[in-house]
């Protein structure tokens, strides 16, 4: 049995008969060829595949399809018009090396977006609490955190809750001094 | 002005940030087109005879092109480490004994992934359960056996009954001994493993497989295939995430290429998470006993390591690490007798591998733990201890008593600058106010001081540069980037060479039929060995380029300089450039680089941690950090290496653990289980500079990738156990959890054993 689903993804009209079962995040990969939302968890726990839904982020390995049917999904691959040419969020991720492996990225990426839609002027411990659905292996979240924080419009080293106590003088933060 | 040293931006970002990078499961290459999709039936259970399997109502199930089950393989069983006894050979799938949950016993192929999934759940397989052995004691004792053909579980010794003498610590005032578990951790790369593979009509293999080696897994997978390697070309895509788990070919790499070929048809695998916590290599798992010996001034003059270190169900990889946490025990103290012991042990649960830092770490944690009980014992500062047994800097080159040579290192100088920059007179006033005040939130301060083997055992690499006519650059290298940013660093090395911008320079790697030489990327050693070759190779083909210019110049070479991509007559405006030169002939140098030796990066850590005495649960409030890894390439893309080993060494020690039952279930199979930290468990890291460079190359590099692993794990593990030490605790394992520490302090009260 399949089913027809209409869902606009990144501005576009998407369509296709689709199992009922069929995933979002594999609608996305599989029917669309949209490889940046990875897949990385069975749990619903590392937000690899986070992607807006109706500008709410989502998770899209626990959304069916169908259930995003007549809506509209925005992925990484829409949110910047080219390489040259970032959107704000991922072009703080590479101005603070947010990203090293890149799996998590597209997924924190979104989420971090998301974040800022709803706080555009997070502190440091809200942007952590409010990425806790994405999992990174590879930066520890410094980076990412500096990232959300310099794409709020604000200065990673002087944001609410990012200054170290006690940093003897003459010594680098990690900053970028 | 050079470009070493300063930092670049990644030039992999603009991709990996648009469309994305291109991992094995995003492949869309026209060889793979119809592929089949593999699904693994695995057992559900750890230790079993298998008594029957029945794929009847799989192979009718929709979408099913084959069910192969071991019957149907003509693959002996092979071992995956050379100095274990035969009888531990592991099957490609298995026959009549299953070893751990999530051991291969059938093969599904389906047209889709989704239908394998459904078929996989139709294959019956009856078992008759075994005993499980879960624990390196249970092991040890041989009770029950995992290949009785073997006689033992005793997969390989390193030192003898022998090794340990009776009278190391008889001039010793005191004597301290403790039993460590350094536990089981899942290497949890984002990206799972992940294999396809396609037959040619030549007769070759196209294996594109997500690994820190493609050249390696080329050598395995052809030798377990039993087909010559040059019949085997391995593609290695974007790989998100390795940290040791992956090193060279997983079995199940072989078996894609096998069923492929059985089939007449591409194979896709791309595994689940629970798949990949239950097959995937896993670190660490050693059960150690240390025993400290010195004088009540301070001084150390005997320590004892013994290590009991689980192999997993069939041994791999991580039986030969033992090796390395016996050559770094005395960490980097200046002891007079050091001994050391490691028996390697088989039980019903996954095969362990390297995991960041592979060996290091474990004996880090155990000297930095001695060191810390010790000083309890005698009652000095854990900093003054440590000050007062390192050798001075004019003791290096510094051979240590497992025999290796540390190049280079500063240790007190180390561990003064983290004390500063913490404040720590200020912190230990601090945690006695809060001890007068009996508060509930405990403050726990941890030291460690460390030293770490990097391009250990192997220390040569291979590149090839070349500048193209239109003036963009080619650079072939053989390590095998997978988050660590090569593709900017390798630029950057070539682009100080030839003046040419790291824009114009495209960094390739993982392909053996293009790269046919390669080591790859694991133990840290990627810049001082390809990155170093890359620089020679970049400078090799400058001189060539200036011979060649001398003729057309009509100059003298000497007068000849290489900057902005062009070959300058020195003080005139007569020059060429490279592309002009590439045009008339070709540019190319392949070079190749041996340090010959393994560089030693060192560094200490500060970690400040919270108590809630109440719950035990312990919050990272500070960490702060030098890893002095010799002279910096790209503070940036160092300080993120930094960042992620801090991230991983603070998760060792709070949260991650892999638990499996005493029936050999797996209880943290999935990322609702396992301990992976989020962005909120963790705090900012402070990174303190210090570079001390080698010598043992021309950029005075070591390796970074590790350090921050095998620093902050102790350090963390320490301050758990400084915040309850006012209640008479010495020593908490790791992961120091709620429950573990509220266990402690619990038992403390009570005047028992925790």
């Amino acid at each position: 049995m399949t089913v027809k689903v209409e869902i606009t993804v990144n501005g576009e009209s998407t369509s296709a008969d689709v199992e009922p079962r069929l995933l979002l995040a594999h609608y996305l990969r599989d029917q669309l060829g949209l490889k940046d939302t990875n897949v990385g968890c069975d749990t619903t726990s590392c937000g690899a595949c986070t992607v807006l839904l109706d500008g709410e982020s989502i998770k899209s390995c626990t959304v069916l399809a169908v259930q995003a049917d007549q809506q509209s999904v925005t992925t990484m691959e829409g949110l910047s018009t080219d390489s040259d040419n970032l959107h704000p969020v991922p072009a703080a991720f590479r101005a603070e090396h947010g990203l090293q492996c890149g799996f998590c990225t597209p997924g924190m990426v979104m989420a971090a977006v998301s974040l800022l839609e709803e706080n555009p002027k997070p502190t440091e411990k809200q942007v952590r609490e409010g990425l806790e659905g994405n999992l990174c292996r590879c930066t520890g979240y410094h980076n990412i955190v500096r990232a959300v924080l310099a794409a709020s419009g604000q200065d990673p080293d002087k944001a609410e809750g990012s200054e170290p106590d006690m940093v003897a003088p003459g010594f680098s933060t990690g900053s970028g001094a | 002005m050079s470009i070493m040293g300063t930092r670049v931006r990644r030039v992999e970002d603009p991709v990996f940030l648009t469309r994305g990078a291109t991992y094995t499961d995003d492949l869309t290459d026209e060889r793979l087109s119809g592929a089949l999709h593999l699904t693994f039936v695995r057992s559900p259970m750890a230790h079993a005879r298998i008594t029957g399997v029945d794929t009847t109502a799989a192979r009718e199930a929709p979408g099913v092109v084959a069910v192969i089950t071991a019957d149907e393989m003509d693959l002996e069983p092979t071992k995956h480490f050379p100095a274990v006894p035969d009888a531990m050979a592991r099957p490609w799938l298995a026959k009549d004994t299953v070893r751990f949950v999530g051991e291969p016993v059938a093969a599904v192929l389906t047209e889709h992934a989704y239908q394998g999934e459904d078929a996989a759940e139709l294959v019956e397989v009856d078992y008759d359960p075994l005993p499980a052995v879960t624990t390196l004691k249970q092991a040890l004792a041989d009770e029950t056996l995992l290949f009785p053909e073997a006689g033992t579980n005793l997969a390989v010794a390193f030192g003898g009954e022998d090794e340990f003498s009776d009278d190391l610590f008889a001039d010793c005032e005191v004597v301290v001994t403790q039993e460590i578990v350094n536990q089981r951790v899942a290497a949890a790369p984002l990206e799972t493993r992940g294999a396809a593979a396609a037959w040619g009509e030549d007769g070759r293999v196209t294996l594109f497989a997500s690994t820190q080696n493609a050249q390696q897994t080329k050598g395995e997978v052809a030798g377990w295939l039993g087909v010559d390697p040059g019949l085997v070309h391995v593609i290695t895509p974007d790989v998100g995430g390795g940290f040791g788990a992956k090193i060279g070919a997983d079995p199940e790499f072989a078996l894609v290429a096998w069923l492929a070929r059985h089939v007449g048809r591409p194979v896709r695998w791309n595994e689940s998470r629970s798949e990949n916590m239950t097959g995937m290599l896993q670190g660490r798992a050693q059960l150690q006993t240390i025993t400290i010996g010195g004088n009540r001034d301070g001084k150390v003059l005997a320590y004892r390591l013994d290590v009991l270190a689980d192999a997993g169900a069939y041994p791999r990889i991580g039986v030969a690490l033992p090796t390395f946490t016996r050559m770094m025990a005395g960490g980097v103290y200046d002891i007079p007798k050091v001994e050391t012991r490691a028996r390697v042990l088989v039980t019903n649960t996954t095969s362990t591998g390297a995991y960041r830092g592979a060996g290091r770490p474990e004996a880090t944690a155990a000297i930095e733990r001695a060191i810390d009980l010790f000083a309890a014992e005698i009652g000095k500062d854990v900093a003054e201890v440590r000050k007062l047994n390192v050798p001075p800097p004019d003791a290096f080159p510094y051979t240590n008593k497992g025999g290796a040579q540390y190049d280079s290192g500063e240790y007190a100088k180390a561990i003064d600058t983290v004390l500063e920059a913490a404040g720590y007179q200020g912190l230990r006033a601090e945690q006695k106010a809060r001890r007068e005040r009996g508060e509930v939130l405990q403050l726990g301060i941890g030291l460690s001081c460390f030293v770490e083997i990097t391009a250990g055992g192997m220390t040569a690499e291979d590149a090839t540069v070349e500048v193209h006519p239109d003036g963009t650059v080619t650079v072939l290298t053989g390590t095998s980037p997978h988050g660590q940013g090569h593709a900017t660093a390798w630029a950057m090395l070539a682009s100080e060479k030839l003046g040419i911008p790291v824009e114009k320079i495209t960094v390739k790697h993982g392909d053996t039929d293009l790269i046919p030489k390669g080591i790859g990327t694991m133990g840290s050693r990627s810049l001082q060995t390809g990155g170093v070759a890359v620089y020679q190779a970049a400078g090799e083909l400058a001189d060539l380029a200036k011979q060649r210019a001398a003729d057309l110049l009509e100059a003298n070479v000497d007068d000849l300089e290489v900057a902005d991509g062009a070959v300058r007559v020195a003080g005139t405006g007569t020059s060429i450039t490279l592309a002009e030169l590439a045009e008339k002939d070709q540019l190319r140098i392949e070079s190749h680089w041996d340090g010959q030796m393994p560089s030693f990066p060192f560094g200490a850590h500060l970690a400040v941690v919270e108590l809630d005495i109440e719950s035990g649960k312990a919050v990272v409030d500070r960490i702060l950090t030098i890893d002095d890894a010799g002279t910096i390439l790209n503070p940036l893309l160092a300080e993120g290496q930094r960042h992620g080993g801090i991230a991983q060494g603070i998760a060792q020690a709070l949260l991650e653990e892999v638990v499996y039952d005493a029936d050999g279930n797996p209880l943290t199979a999935t990322f609702a289980d396992y301990g992976i930290p989020s962005a909120a468990e963790l705090p900012s890291f402070t990174l303190l500079t210090m570079e001390t460079p080698t010598h043992l190359n021309p950029i005075g590099a070591k390796g970074i990738g590790e350090a921050g692993t095998i620093g902050a794990t102790p350090a963390v593990q320490s301050a758990v156990c400084d915040a309850v030490a006012h209640l008479g605790i010495r020593h908490i394992d790791m992961p120091a959890t709620p429950l573990r520490v509220w266990t402690a302090i619990n038992a403390a009260q009570n005047g028992s054993d925790a």
